[in-house]
């Protein structure tokens, strides 16, 4: 099987994240990148079907020239090629565009199975599998936590506030996944070393077929338009239990409408 | 800009792999480690699953090829030591006994069968290696011991007594150091063996987070398989105790740079006549010859490293490494203590718990006064012992 993880680097949420004032996109020299927390529970479930079923993981991503970094950890992991799209060109794109570029990069690898977190911890759009797989025209299972394949039907269980929905289709399909699905693996140490000898392609728009009016910051359908710092956090209010404590208590939950 | 827990940016000399790996034991030792470490320090223990999550982890024997290791360089083993004992020296010691002194000396003078038998499951952490060199009455002199090997039929015949031995009472198989007719030779002890036993030894104040044992033999028979065929005389062990001491030299780089990193955050936050501890000059000095130590003490993990990486490291330069290392971490956690005043003395704060495992790091594995003179009689010429 042809398994494909679309992975995204993030500035790393323990660190002070910003925009850029000139041109309101995400400041990437900020703040150091990691890859996104979501995307390594993708890592791992791709694997698990690999080693399940069989086949080959590739590791996708768009981004700048440093988001290798980010690959490297997927490989480390174990997936068995990368593919990076990165040019100047993209700079700046949004969730549509992006899902285009992706689609043309997807019709050059060829695959049975596109995994994806299901939002990045940064823009946190959550809507990168659905347009992909609208695009791709195939089924998209989303929100998955827990992921069979039996030939070339896929059964997800889709986390929702209730329970969980079973959800079928049939191969090729898009899944995106929440991070009950598993517990992803520390890289090891072999894995590490043989990370840097795997198939690497580096791609440019031209390369990928990538139109350069259908991309960036000047073409994106989405814009910033301003942005704040947030506001510092309030103090909480503190109740001294004096025997009313509970009724405070419930009183306040009672204003939030909590109960 | 520099960066204060990396102030030389020494970690940009280390390759992709290597920082992979730094990666990966700093992730896994502050998000399973450090969060349990006083705990387990408090109480004296260091847990059994410890050793199948560091196998997993992969890091035993991961300088060592074959037999499931991984085959990393030295370099990228020292800095997983650094990346441990920057939680504790006790579990950095954990690894240091399985990976350089138990497995490495199967790898190096054990036979085909033993290192099949054993080097797998060891990588694994599903098997626990310990090394039996030490006597209550040898210590620094090793040649002195007096545990015996003598011959009946074709068996091995095992008798005496084996002290301060990290991961004694957990271990399943004892490399165990003994005198023959025909010199010192090693044996692979499997611990089920009759006539063999593990005494916990108690009341420590150091090293809590790590099982050390007296180990007793008593007339243990083993076949003649279980002896290492080709070495003999004190070459074998120091070859072994040669290894540890290169991770210990890496490993006090890890705990010196918490102890200061503690110091640091410390004194920018605490605040006494109206400004932070960190403001003023007396304090100044004691963090600036803190991240001089920490920084400096990196510098020879790296080039003796690749050193040994290059095939060309020396023993009296390992001696030079464990004893500067280790006793300019000492004196970082002496600093940090002192810095953090009444503070500095509980669970709560890392740096007493470092301060009194390296007074035994210091010792440990060739005392300063044993580095000293090897140190000495390598530039000298002149042995002022033995």
């Amino acid at each position: 099987m042809n398994i494909v993880v679309c992975v995204k680097q993030v500035p790393d949420t323990e660190t002070t994240r910003t925009l850029k004032s000139d041109d309101r996109t995400l400041d990437r020299a900020a703040a150091d990148g990691v890859l996104n927390e979501l995307d390594e529970y993708a890592v791992e479930e791709a694997l698990r079907i690999k080693e399940a079923h069989g086949g080959e993981v590739t590791v996708l991503t768009m981004g700048p020239d440093k988001a290798t970094d980010t690959i490297r950890k997927a490989l480390s992991m174990g997936a068995d090629k990368a593919v990076h799209l990165t040019d100047e060109a993209l700079v700046g794109s949004d969730a549509l565009q992006t899902s285009y570029a992706i689609q043309q990069v997807l019709g050059r690898t060829g695959f049975d199975l596109v995994v994806l977190g299901s939002e990045s911890t940064d823009a946190r759009t959550g809507v990168l599998a659905a347009m992909l797989a609208e695009r791709l025209g195939v089924p998209q299972l989303s929100l998955a936590n827990k992921v069979e394949i039996d030939g070339s039907s896929i059964r997800v269980q889709r986390q929702t506030d209730y329970g969980y929905d079973k959800v079928e289709a049939t191969l090729p399909a898009v899944v995106s996944v929440v991070e009950k699905i598993n517990e992803p693996r520390y890289p090891s140490f072999k894995g590490i070393m043989a990370a840097k000898k795997k198939p690497f392609e580096t791609l440019g728009i031209a390369d990928a077929g990538i139109d350069a009016a259908q991309v960036g910051l000047a073409n994106a359908a989405t814009e910033v338009v301003d942005f704040a710092e947030a506001p510092p956090r309030e103090r909480g209010q503190i109740v001294k239990d004096e025997g009313e404590g509970g009724v405070a208590a419930a009183e306040f939950l009672a204003s939030k409408k909590f109960i | 800009m520099t960066q204060p827990d990396d102030f030389l940016a020494l970690d940009d000399e280390l390759d992709e792999a290597e920082q992979g790996i730094r990666d990966v034991v700093r992730d896994f030792a502050q998000d399973r480690l450090a969060p349990q470490i006083s705990d387990w320090y408090e109480r004296g223990t260091v847990p059994r699953e410890i050793f199948t999550d560091f196998g997993k982890l992969g890091v035993f024997g991961m300088h060592l090829d074959g037999y499931g290791c991984a085959g990393t360089s030295a370099v990228a083993y020292g800095v997983a030591c650094r990346e441990l004992e920057a939680v504790d020296s006790g579990l950095r010691s954990v690894v240091s006994v399985q990976g350089s002194l138990a497995m490495f000396a199967i790898h190096r003078w054990g036979t085909e069968e033993q290192r099949q038998e054993w080097l797998p499951r060891m990588a694994a952490g599903q098997a626990i290696g310990c090394f039996g060199l030490t006597e209550a009455a040898a210590g620094s002199d090793p040649a002195s011991m007096r545990t015996t090997a003598r011959r009946d039929g074709a068996d091995w015949v095992l008798s005496g007594t084996k002290m301060w031995i990290t991961n004694g009472t957990l271990a399943d198989v004892a490399i165990v150091w003994a005198r023959t007719d025909d010199g010192i030779r090693g044996f692979v002890v499997p611990t089920d063996a009759p006539g063999f036993s593990a005494n916990a030894i108690p009341r420590k104040l150091s090293l809590r987070a790590s099982d050390t044992a007296e180990l007793v033999l008593d007339e243990v028979r083993l076949p003649a398989a279980s002896a290492f065929p080709d070495v003999r005389g004190l070459r074998g062990p120091l070859s072994c105790l040669n290894e540890a001491r290169y991770g210990i030299l890496w490993g006090t780089v890890g705990a010196a740079r918490t102890c200061y990193l503690e110091a640091l955050s410390y004194a920018l936050t605490r605040t006494q006549f109206g400004r932070p501890l960190a403001g003023f000059q007396l304090n100044q000095r004691r963090l600036t010859e803190m991240v001089i130590a920490v920084g400096n003490a990196g510098l020879v993990g790296l080039r003796l490293g690749r050193l040994k990486d290059a095939g060309r490291v020396e023993p009296a330069q390992i001696s030079y490494g464990k004893l500067a290392n280790a006793r300019a971490a000492l004196d970082v956690a002496r600093s940090a203590r002192a810095m953090l005043g009444a503070a500095g003395i509980t669970l709560d704060h890392p740096v007493m718990r470092h301060l009194t495992n390296l007074e035994t790091v210091v010792t440990y594995e060739g005392t300063e006064e044993m580095h000293t003179l090897s140190i000495a009689a390598a530039i000298t010429g002149l042995k002022a012992f033995r």
